[in-house]
């Protein structure tokens, strides 16, 4: 594997493999040292079009424990604000003598158009509304500490999954792991179709939580409801919100999970998101490891990993 | 044998070998040119001067109603130089100029300004004049001052008229001029936002997308507007099967509608996104098999009218964008006629009807181009290898831009010979100027 782009890339296969790394980068991130030389002398740029501070973060770190060089491109001073072209930027990036670019950009597809220009691995941080795979790589691990296997296990995943490039990528790691997938949205909330999805759809969430063993809240952003795509956000709580009452439906070892950051009181209740249920302070810690394991898979030469 | 000098203007030579094609029928015979006119049409003529159409058909020139020249504004994608050079190398003797420049095309002034570029290039340029002013869909532009230049055709292309009442109006006031307005059809509230067609694919890779139905609402109510004024319109660029179908019901109830639709309508699907190749980014989008199979039945069974090209030539750095700030749009003028050979499976004259004669009709330039090959007529002439193989390498364009989507493509047929108002602008597939 030469880039990171999509899960599609990884397969159920891959997919395996970058948790079994992991599991050895959770006991790196433990150590009273965190760090290995697994990667000493990479260099790996950041390329963040769009702002996030945790993934980035969770990056960075994942970098410095396995040892690489990092640089940021600051996309906010350079001269990407003077009407460079995509392609001139990053080509003027890999001239430097780079290792990986690790890329976030608000428009679908960019990491892709990125990998065709340039030598160096591509890692996708989040494209537009399309694809996100290391989140997707730490919820499927995130879910396998509390259960042993994915395979069989009923998802619902809940909320705009039409602009979520969160729920794309977990629909294809998920359902490649063998679990049983269900979107749960109003239908203004849903892609426009969902030919070729293996998964099921309901816009009931109340008739879904009692069956499932994960629920999948995704974020919920203030601006739809200027979009004419809900009525209000109060709305959409009281229908698709995993409130209080709600709650109670799930089985008692259903577990709650979220992308973050979290709108507490629109998609889930303060007190839900602090029930044992809820592993979201799980999936940020896990979120580094992956990292770790997904750098290492793309620039590691397999000899360095001293476990 | 090959010509090795260019021929002068006012030269005479006969074209030897070929079958004629064009509404009348289809014939062997040599076609000799005295003088900017056809002289003779005769089996076994002769002449000192020969140009070889051995295998060839011998064919009434292309019109293009559809071709983005680009000048005035964006001369870094195209100019009417080298759009024209490029239209004449695709076997064109004429491409209406579509007026979204910049500045657009929409007083008699600018229009001049096109035509007398026009005047040395080496296809015959027209122009589209806009409908409204600067194409804002705001407020009626000088039709008549435009059409006093000779304007036939008018259209906001590029975007497509939004106020009812104003397209209403429009076509009320085109009635009297006896010129055709032609629509982009486009809701733009449904289409808003958009960057492919909205389906699966667009779904998939996370697009936002343009519904079917974006196109086919407008072309709804242009129907209903051609039926309440008794005015012509003319369709840009159809590219849905549910646009075709009412097209289709239209002219079975007598309305004056016109329809045409672009080769990568009928050669390319939204698939084609995949991979965020920003050259597959045109509007309207590349749509499902479904459409491109309906947009091919239309073109078979007379439907549709034309092939057009939409021509849209745009620089490299510009299509080197994110998919969704890319601008749309795709060449055309160097590859249409072989993609409809290549792809289509029609008879000759029923391709070239598409090609030639159906949009000079609808162009308005019917005693210059797309005539009967005959003595008296105007030499505007395209020979024709539909054997010949090639494959399109983006770099050997004549075009300023490189945004072809079929570079690669193996394709069978190959403009040989084109000959505007007697010149041999393009001799064995090299522009001669
Ligand atoms: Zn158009």
């Amino acid at each position: 594997m030469k880039h990171l782009l999509s899960v599609n890339d990884l397969g159920a296969d891959g997919i395996e493999e970058v948790l079994r790394l992991t599991d050895s980068f959770v006991e790196v991130s433990a150590r009273s040292i965190p760090k290995v030389p697994a990667l000493r002398g990479k260099t790996i740029v950041w390329l963040f079009y769009e702002d996030s501070t945790r993934t980035r973060l969770s990056f960075e770190t994942a970098a410095k424990r396995l040892s690489a060089d990092t640089m940021n491109f600051s996309v906010s001073t350079s001269s990407v604000k003077k009407g460079e072209s995509l392609r001139d930027t990053v080509e003027t990036i890999e001239a430097m003598g780079i290792d990986a670019l690790v890329v976030r950009h608000a428009s679908a597809g960019v990491p892709w158009q990125i990998s065709q220009w340039v030598d160096a691995a591509v890692v996708n941080a989040g494209d537009g509304w399309h694809e996100h795979p290391t989140q997707a790589l730490l919820d499927c691990y995130t879910i396998r500490q509390r259960r042993q296997s994915l395979h069989g296990l009923r998802i619902a995943i809940v909320g705009d999954v039409k602009h979520s490039r969160v729920a794309r990528s977990d629909v294809l790691a998920f359902t490649a792991l063998g679990a049983e997938v269900t979107l749960v949205a109003p239908p203004t909330l849903l892609p426009p179709s969902l030919e070729g999805w293996p998964v099921d759809v309901t816009s009931d969430l109340d008739a879904v939580l009692p069956k499932a063993d994960v629920v999948y809240l995704l974020r919920m952003q203030k601006e739809r409801q200027h979009e004419s795509l809900l009525p209000s956000l109060r709305e959409y709580t009281a229908l698709w919100g995993l409130t209080r009452d709600r709650a109670r439906l799930l089985a008692d070892d259903a577990i709650v999970m979220h992308p973050g950051p979290m709108n507490r009181g629109v998609e889930i209740a303060a007190e839900v998101a602090d029930l044992p249920n809820a592993v979201i302070t799980q999936q940020v810690a896990n979120g580094v490891a992956v990292r770790m394991a997904v750098l290492y898979l793309l620039l590691g030469s397999g000899a360095e990993l001293v476990a | 044998m090959s010509p090795s000098q260019p021929f002068a203007i006012d030269s005479a030579y006969v074209i030897k070998g070929g079958t004629v094609v064009d509404a009348t029928g289809s014939r062997q015979a040599d076609v000799l040119v005295k003088k900017g006119r056809i002289a003779a049409v005769d089996k076994a003529l002769d002449h000192k001067h020969v140009i070889d159409a051995a295998g060839c058909i011998v064919a009434p020139g292309l019109v293009d109603l559809h071709t983005h020249l680009r000048e005035p504004g964006r001369e870094e994608a195209e100019t009417v130089e080298s759009g024209s050079r490029a239209a004449a190398l695709g076997g064109y003797t004429a491409v209406v100029a579509m007026p979204n420049t910049e500045p657009a095309l929409d007083n008699a002034a600018a229009v001049r300004q096109v035509l007398d570029l026009g005047a040395t290039a080496l296809c015959d340029v027209r122009v589209a004049g806009a409908i409204t002013v600067g194409r804002r869909g705001e407020q009626l532009a000088p039709l008549g001052e435009m059409a006093a230049l000779g304007v036939r055709l008018f259209t906001d292309d590029g975007n497509g008229v939004q106020d009812s009442r104003l397209m209403r109006r429009a076509l009320e006031y085109a009635g009297a001029l006896g010129v055709t307005l032609a629509q982009h059809c486009e809701d733009e509230a449904l289409a808003s936002g958009g960057h492919m067609n909205e389906g699966a694919w667009s779904s998939r890779l996370g697009v936002p997308g343009i519904p079917a139905e974006a196109e086919e609402l407008m072309v709804l109510r242009d129907i209903a507007l051609s039926r309440l004024t008794g005015t012509p319109v003319h369709f840009l660029h159809l590219s849905t099967a549910g646009s075709v179908a009412m097209v289709g019901a239209a002219k079975a109830q007598g309305l004056r509608v016109t329809a045409e639709a672009a080769p990568h309508h009928f050669t390319l699907t939204d698939a084609e996104c995949a991979g965020y190749d920003t050259v597959f980014k045109v509007n309207p989008p590349l749509r499902g098999e479904a459409d491109v199979a309906a947009v091919r039945a239309a073109l078979a069974d007379g439907t549709i009218d034309a092939i057009a090209t939409d021509h849209a030539p745009h620089a490299l750095e510009a299509k080197e964008q994110p998919f969704d700030q890319a601008p749309p749009g795709m060449l055309g003028l160097e590859t249409a006629l072989a993609l409809g050979l290549t792809e289509l499976g029609l008879d000759h004259q029923r391709l070239l009807a598409l090609l030639s004669w159906q949009p000079a009709r609808i162009a308005g330039i019917s005693g210059e181009h797309g005539g009967p090959i005959v003595e008296g007529a105007s030499a505007n002439l395209t020979v024709i290898d539909p054997a010949a193989t090639w494959v399109v390498e983006p770099e050997h364009l004549a075009s300023r831009s490189r945004n072809t989507p079929y570079a690669g493509r193996k394709l069978t047929g190959k403009v040989r010979h084109t000959i505007l108002r007697g010149e041999p602008v393009v001799l064995d597939a090299e522009a001669q100027r």
